[in-house]
């Protein structure tokens, strides 16, 4: 089943039209990794999927999923460093999108957030303060907050970029798990084609002016790995 | 010590700015918290010289201040807001040009209608006198609509503050709840004003919160322990003026420069 379905979209940045005619569709449970160089449009393709820039032309549209129901973890992170605010407290604000009027947090949120914490590991560090977490945990808080934001899909932008390899392997580990056993559907934007390679279902490759969509066997058997 | 205390809660008009300084301190020390995280102490800071120069207008045209200076300085809120979000100006110096030039507007026009007189130094440092029965219950009753407003939207608020893009991308109305925040703060600052002056009401929403951040690590603990700084550095304020007969929003900024100096004292500590 097609959850997301972008046809045709033209993206721009300062202007500048960096994506441009991009279709693809987004499965169900799919894994999908989104490369390219630097410049080359693929956070501005993340934000357009979030609905936070508005494609040129183009539409995307959602099915069995709304909008605001899609889980997000930014490229750096965006708390700032002496933020007072605990695990527990940032896990928790995940749950916020899906109340509409309600002001405070339910019984069922609460119990959704300390299931990813528990679920993530975080159980040790649930009361302290998020600025003196090492980069892997801050990044698993923010993936358990992303999972309290959504039931399905998840969206990375470079979540690894400021994780040590023994960190990074442990993350994409547990997405991978996220994906496999808990069916949640991983968009991921990624300079780091090894991991792609191994998990993804899909890649697709945005250069200047143009993309390429495919699978990583096609790309391992033609043996071009290094030319992407 | 003790009869001197009992002496000074006689007199209503100390009643009456200890009512009205505690609900502000409330709302100060609250709306604190996302201001000084968000970056955003200056606005409080222009927001109180614009409040001054709206003060002096009501004041020329003999109507009750509150009336006037709340729907200006919260037209003000919303366009220092827009300038320091919008990065292709210089937020900080153009929110010095507002401020400023709406101090100096304030101070001329008070100067030609009433004559140089105690009012500006009043408006300026701030007057415990200054506030009538109709004042008291206007303020009393904003300030509950603040602190109401707050409360509702705290997570909301909380999730804005700590991180825009997430809290936009998961459908939260970003600006919608960056423009409470400002009105809020705006109302606040008025309130506050006449007994904190132009130039020390800042300081109600900033040394609460940057003293608690010292001490705690939590949103809520910030959040609670800025309460607590912010209700006893006022009431002891109010005290110590009347003790020494010294002004009152000096004396209660000065209070919360020490609470600001120990509090950093037990951070480096541990």
């Amino acid at each position: 089943m097609q959850i997301i379905k972008c046809e045709n979209i033209t993206l721009s940045y300062n202007k500048e039209k960096i994506v441009k005619d991009l279709s693809f569709d987004v499965i169900d449970g799919e894994y999908i990794c989104i490369i390219g160089e630097n410049g080359t449009g693929k956070s501005t393709l993340v934000k357009a999927i979030l609905g936070l820039v508005n494609p040129e032309s183009g539409k995307i549209k959602y099915s069995g999923v709304k909008q605001n129901e899609i889980g997000y973890i930014s490229q750096t992170s965006a708390i700032a460093d002496n933020f007072p605010a605990s695990v527990y407290e940032i896990v928790l604000s995940g749950c916020l999108n899906r109340k509409v009027f309600m002001p405070f947090y339910s019984k069922k949120d609460k119990e959704k957030a300390d299931y990813y914490i528990n679920h993530l590991e975080l159980d040790e560090i649930k009361k302290k303060t998020f600025s003196s977490l090492s980069g892997g945990q801050k990044q698993r808080v923010l993936l358990a907050r992303a999972l309290c934001a959504t039931k399905k899909v998840l969206l990375l932008d470079e979540p690894t970029a400021s994780l040590d390899p023994v960190a990074t392997k442990e993350f994409y580990e547990i997405i991978y798990d996220l994906n496999r056993q808990h069916n949640i559907t991983i968009i991921t934007v990624s300079h780091d084609i090894d991991n792609s390679l191994k998990y993804a279902d899909r890649i697709i490759n945005l250069s200047k002016d143009s993309f390429k969509i495919y699978r990583p066997d096609e790309l391992i058997t033609k043996g071009d790995k290094n030319n992407v | 010590m003790f009869d001197l205390i009992l002496e000074m809660f006689s007199y209503s008009f100390i009643i009456r700015a200890v009512i009205v300084g505690i609900m502000v301190s409330l709302c100060s020390a609250l709306l604190g918290v996302p201001l000084v995280l968000k970056r955003y102490s200056m606005i409080g800071d222009g927001l109180s010289h614009v409040g001054f120069g709206a003060l002096a207008v009501a004041s020329a045209m003999n109507t009750a201040p509150l009336k006037i200076a709340i729907p200006i300085v919260v037209l003000a809120a919303f366009l220092l807001l827009r300038i320091s979000n919008n990065s292709k100006i210089k937020g900080d110096s153009a929110i010095a040009v507002i401020s400023t030039g709406s101090l100096a507007i304030g101070v001329i026009i008070l100067s030609v209608s009433k004559g140089m007189n105690t009012d500006i130094y009043n408006y300026l440092f701030g007057s415990i006198l200054a506030m009538s029965t109709e004042d008291v219950l206007l303020s009393v009753i904003l300030s509950l609509v603040v602190l109401l407003i707050f409360i509702l939207f705290y997570h909301r608020i909380f999730s804005v503050t700590l991180d825009e893009t997430f809290a936009k991308a998961t459908g939260i109305k970003v600006n919608v709840y960056n423009m409470i925040l400002a009105a809020l703060t705006a109302v606040t600052v008025v309130l506050g004003m006449r007994m904190m002056g132009a130039m020390l009401i800042s300081a109600l929403i900033i040394f609460p919160d940057v003293s608690s951040m010292n001490i705690s690590y939590t949103y809520k603990g910030v959040t609670f322990f800025a309460i607590i700084i912010s209700i006893f550095s006022l009431i002891s304020g109010i005290c110590v003026s009347y003790i020494f007969s010294l002004p009152t929003g000096a004396s209660i900024v000065t209070i919360n420069l020490l609470i600001y100096i120990v509090c950093s004292m037990i951070k480096r500590r541990n």
